[in-house]
């Protein structure tokens, strides 16, 4: 049994039995990182030598039992901003940010936890993206098959917690940037409710649907770093006074008498058969643990991937506009006057996919554009909301798949937006709602051998159920005990 | 043919808030640049905006002073360009739903009043500025990026430039006295752009408007509307077009210059700012923010008239300024004579201050020690001469009037008998003075007179050096 297979609370208990130190577990992390960094490119930097240094100073402290995380290995996505430590969010654009001035609240949360930072995480420039190739620095390969994306935006997240490399790490979702990683890469993905994790210091890509979340390998693990990360910040208006509840108080309660929705739309044309077979296997073990199941309609659904488009393209081409070479970033060395300096620096800073955004952002906000498109995604996106509230209303979960395939190979799709845009399907429109969602493995692929990912959605705010639901296939099955064949070169 | 001139102001306003409108940044004038900056301010991947609540308040207090009707639902927008002085490329605003909207002020102009709309009032952050150097680069300061501020938009419904004049003034005397702003142009917490057209009399369609810029003070919107007023006349007269222009002033030559001509609107793509929450204002909060709107010019100016009595030309002076009319109450309070207190205010006060370029704060004169030294002339222990030189003393270093008269030795000689001993002493050493008096020549008693206020360095009593004089030449 490897040191990754522990959880997080028996990881703590061997702290205190000094059985295992934090020094022991950040050595694994780098050792597994020598190993299969090679292969996977998950990391965009590692912090190893302070990590070093930061985990023989916590080896001097006594750990506090009750705080899951101390000593933790961790790696954070890149777009999430860490005092003294490069982030990029994987842009050319800020290949050069090597000295951020302040920790991102999660950040802050994490260290106030004691846990260690072994590194920033790949992702897809600015997050836009669902594979990772459209990294600045490299494609993230992965872990089950070198060959096939990892998915994205959090593409480097899911695949170091996958692969072994951290503990857990955490990412950003704005139209399924955990949950579809999560779920190609077999690893558990929570995208909260918008509004209960704080987004400061998380460079912004669509402001509305932006949202910081966990990605660990048990359900239990990643309730207890959700626990650690949520809760209303004064640095983020955006996020909601509510009573964070201790999700383990109820993560056992089983599911008997859970009522799930699923709706017709998730599992419709679009998706492949055996990911359609993998829902209504997990179906029969919900049925089995007590909860029963009925098929509803989300009628809006259709609009969704649309609305997404335009809406977070929208924004995204106002949050990106303070990148234009004044204050930092990357300036380019050949302009000539001013608004030479605004257009040759952007056009050398973003890569291809961030530029076809903000054009297609800016195109929709325009007058004379916005009416016909702004202003129609913001009505579908309300009508979106109003279909989940209705179903919750009368049931506790939605369930579906996380993503209508599994893992596609690298380049297969990168040259075709719309076949990559239509992967994010059944995770944007969680998102536009604002709801909470976890993608928990499910399966593998008789064909490919790669992961399904089980999506399991609540109400706002209703992490605690969903964390419980996740709970109850997770401890049924055993898709979680499985682990990837990796550096076998080595 | 004879035109009609429109205008409308939009003017903003800076709110002296002690932090800026989305930032903990501290929110003061004449700092080094870059001083008053954090990464909020300077737009750093991952920042987001904290809406200030006193903004909000001060925002709020300047729109009920100017009759607007306050919105119980808001929300910010972005409106976006690219400028290096706008950090995030967009500058957040109330575009669509604004704080404040169908107000009024009343202003006068040639003894007539008249009611000037007020279209909306809105809340937004300023930009930062440029500063131009000799070597072909432009250095940026961020200090003032993020200061809140306040637009304010008028109706097209004043008439000329004096009436843009007098609405400037009445404006800035209304929001100064709700103490939001220093509204002071020449610091940038007041600034003005003004929109002017003509149209032929009877016709009800507007013009074709210029939009004025670069107007740094109000008697520069007077003259710079004039100009315009002028030079649209002559290109219409001679069967020209205007067109929708932005223009200059030129202090310098005192003409307008064209900037550039505007071809349709500017697309600022304003959408809702998704990193605000909306901002709901219920009436508990309007009613809060209603209570501490101090007493305004108007109601202050109506009050000297009916209730002190003052002539309406001193209740306008001393309403002209918040501190002028905070002072000359605290003078009364101390006990003043009301009418003495407006005269001294507005004459050598006023006189003072205009010399030396200074506001009223900046003199060491307080309110009680105005009003002791006017209750010591009215008691007879200072003559009006005298009071000069206490009152240079006062404005210059302050002190109580009793004490400055005491050490300068300046208190009336009021004492019959010691008067009487001089007058005496005088009167023997000018006989032919008596003489000629007697003869019927007055110049003689003047001329005692002085002899007396001569010896008594100009501290004999002057009524009783009379009373005395006549008295004592009679019994010779």
């Amino acid at each position: 049994m490897s040191i990754f297979d522990y959880t997080l609370k028996e990881i703590q208990a061997k702290l205190h039995n000094k059985e295992l130190t934090v020094t022991d577990l950040v050595a694994a992390s780098y050792d597994q990182i020598d190993r299969v960094e090679e292969e996977l490119k998950s990391f965009i930097t590692l912090n190893k030598e302070a990590a070093l240094a930061q985990a023989k100073q916590l080896d001097q402290e006594t750990n506090d039992t009750n705080n899951p995380l101390f000593g933790i290995p961790v790696g954070i996505k890149d777009n999430v901003l860490t005092k003294g430590l490069k982030t990029t969010g994987a842009s050319k654009m800020l290949s050069n940010f090597d000295d951020p001035l302040f920790d991102a609240t999660v950040v802050e949360k994490l260290n106030d936890a004691k846990t260690v930072m072994i590194g920033k995480l790949n992702m897809d420039e600015f997050a836009m993206g669902s594979s990772t190739e459209n990294s600045a620095f490299s494609t993230t390969h992965n872990p089950w098959n070198i060959d096939y994306v990892p998915g994205g935006s959090s593409g480097g997240s899911a695949a170091a917690v996958a692969g072994r490399e951290v503990f857990f790490s955490l990412g950003s979702d704005t139209g399924g940037s955990i949950r579809g990683p999560s779920s190609y890469c077999g690893v558990v993905g929570m995208k909260p409710t918008y509004g209960l994790v704080s987004r400061f210091g998380v460079i912004a890509f669509a402001s509305s649907l932006d949202q910081v979340g966990t990605i660990t390998k048990t359900v239990e693990d990643n309730a207890h770093v959700l626990q650690a990360i949520a809760g209303q910040d004064p640095m983020d208006q955006t996020t909601v006074a509510v009573d964070v509840p201790n999700y383990q108080d109820t993560l056992k309660d089983g599911v008997k008498g859970l009522k799930i929705a699923v709706p017709k739309e998730f599992l419709a044309e679009g998706v492949s058969e055996e990911v359609k077979q993998s829902v209504l296997d997990a179906l029969k073990v919900y049925e089995d643990l007590g909860a029963t199941w009925e098929e509803v309609t989300l009628p809006h659904s259709k609009y969704a991937v649309a609305a997404y488009y335009i809406i977070s393209s929208g924004e995204a081409s106002a949050n990106l506009a303070r990148f234009d070479g004044i204050r930092y970033g990357h300036r380019s060395e050949n302009a000539t006057d001013m608004i030479d300096l605004f257009k040759k620096s952007r056009s050398e800073g973003f890569g291809a996919e961030v530029k076809r955004r903000i054009m297609f952002g800016t195109l929709t906000q325009s007058a004379g554009y916005y009416d016909d498109y702004y202003h129609k995604a913001q009505q579908a996106r309300r009508l979106i909301k109003a279909d989940f509230d209705q179903l919750f209303e009368k049931y506790d979960v939605v369930i579906g798949p996380t993503t209508p395939t599994t893992a596609f190979k690298i380049g297969e799709q990168i040259d075709d937006s719309l076949t990559m845009y239509a992967n994010d399907l059944l995770t944007i429109p969680v998102n536009l709602a604002g709801v909470p969602a976890i993608s928990i493995p499910s399966g593998f692929s008789a064909e490919t051998g790669l992961p399904f990912g089980l999506q399991i959605i609540g109400k706002h705010f209703a992490e605690d159920t969903v964390f419980r639901t996740a709970y109850a296939f997770e401890q049924a099955t055993d898709h979680h005990t499985k682990r990837p064949n990796l550096g076998g070169a080595k | 043919m004879n035109f009609e001139t429109i205008i409308g102001l939009e003017v903003h306003v800076e709110l002296k808030t002690n932090s800026k409108i989305f930032s903990p940044s501290p929110n003061h004038f004449g700092a080094k640049p870059n001083e008053n900056v954090n990464p909020i301010d300077l737009a750093y991947p991952g920042v987001l905006p904290q809406l200030n609540e006193e903004a909000i308040n001060f925002a709020m207090k300047a729109a009920m002073a100017l009759n607007c009707e306050i919105a119980t639902h808001q929300r910010f927008d972005r409106k976006n360009y690219f400028y290096p002085d706008n950090p995030k490329a967009y500058q957040i605003t109330q575009d669509a739903q604004p704080i404040g909207s169908n107000g009024w002020i009343d202003i006068e102009v040639d003894g007539k009043t008249k009611r000037i709309g007020i279209t909306r009032i809105h809340m937004e952050e300023d930009a930062g500025k440029l500063i131009h150097s000799d070597d072909g680069y432009s250095l940026v300061d961020y200090n003032r990026a993020g200061t809140p501020l306040v637009e304010i938009v008028s109706e097209p419904d004043i008439r000329s430039p004096e009436e843009a004049y007098a609405y400037l003034e009445k404006l800035r005397n209304i929001i100064q006295f709700t103490g939001v702003s220093d509204v002071k142009m020449e610091e940038g917490s007041l600034r003005c752009d003004a929109n002017i057209s003509l149209r032929p009399i009877g016709q009800e369609k507007f013009g074709t408007k210029a939009e004025l810029k670069n107007l740094n003070s109000f008697s520069f919107v007077q003259k710079g509307l004039e100009f315009e007023e002028k030079r649209q006349r002559e290109v219409l007269l001679a069967g020209g077009e205007i067109l929708q222009e932005t223009r200059r002033y030129d202090e310098q030559t005192r003409e307008t210059v064209l900037m550039r001509i505007k071809e349709g609107a500017d697309d600022y793509r304003y959408f809702p700012e998704p990193d605000l929450m909306p901002l709901y204002i219920d009436e508990a909060w309007k009613e809060r923010i209603r209570a501490e709107i101090p007493e305004l010019p108007d109601a202050r100016k109506k009050r000297y008239i009916e209730e002190y009595k003052l002539p309406a030309y001193d209740a306008m002076v001393l309403t002209s300024t918040k501190e002028m009319s905070d002072f000359f109450e605290a003078t009364i309070e101390a006990e003043a004579d009301i009418k003495q207190a407006s005269n001294w205010l507005m004459g050598e006060v006023s006189a003072y201050m205009n010399k030396e370029q200074k506001d009223l704060s900046e003199l060491a004169l307080t309110p009680a020690g105005l009003a002791k030294m006017i209750n010591l002339i009215n008691d007879g222990t200072l003559s009006s001469k005298m009071a000069k030189k206490v009152f240079a003393e006062l404005v210059e270093n302050g002190g109580d009037p009793e004490k400055i008269i005491k050490e300068k030795g300046l208190v009336q000689i009021s004492d019959e008998g010691q008067l009487t001993d001089i007058i005496t002493k005088i009167l023997d050493a000018n006989e032919q003075s008596i003489e000629d008096f007697k003869n019927g020549k007055d110049r003689a008693l003047g001329f005692l007179v002085g002899q007396v206020m001569k010896e008594t360095k100009g501290q004999a009593n002057p009524p009783m050096v009379n009373k005395i004089l006549l008295a004592e030449m009679k019994k010779r």
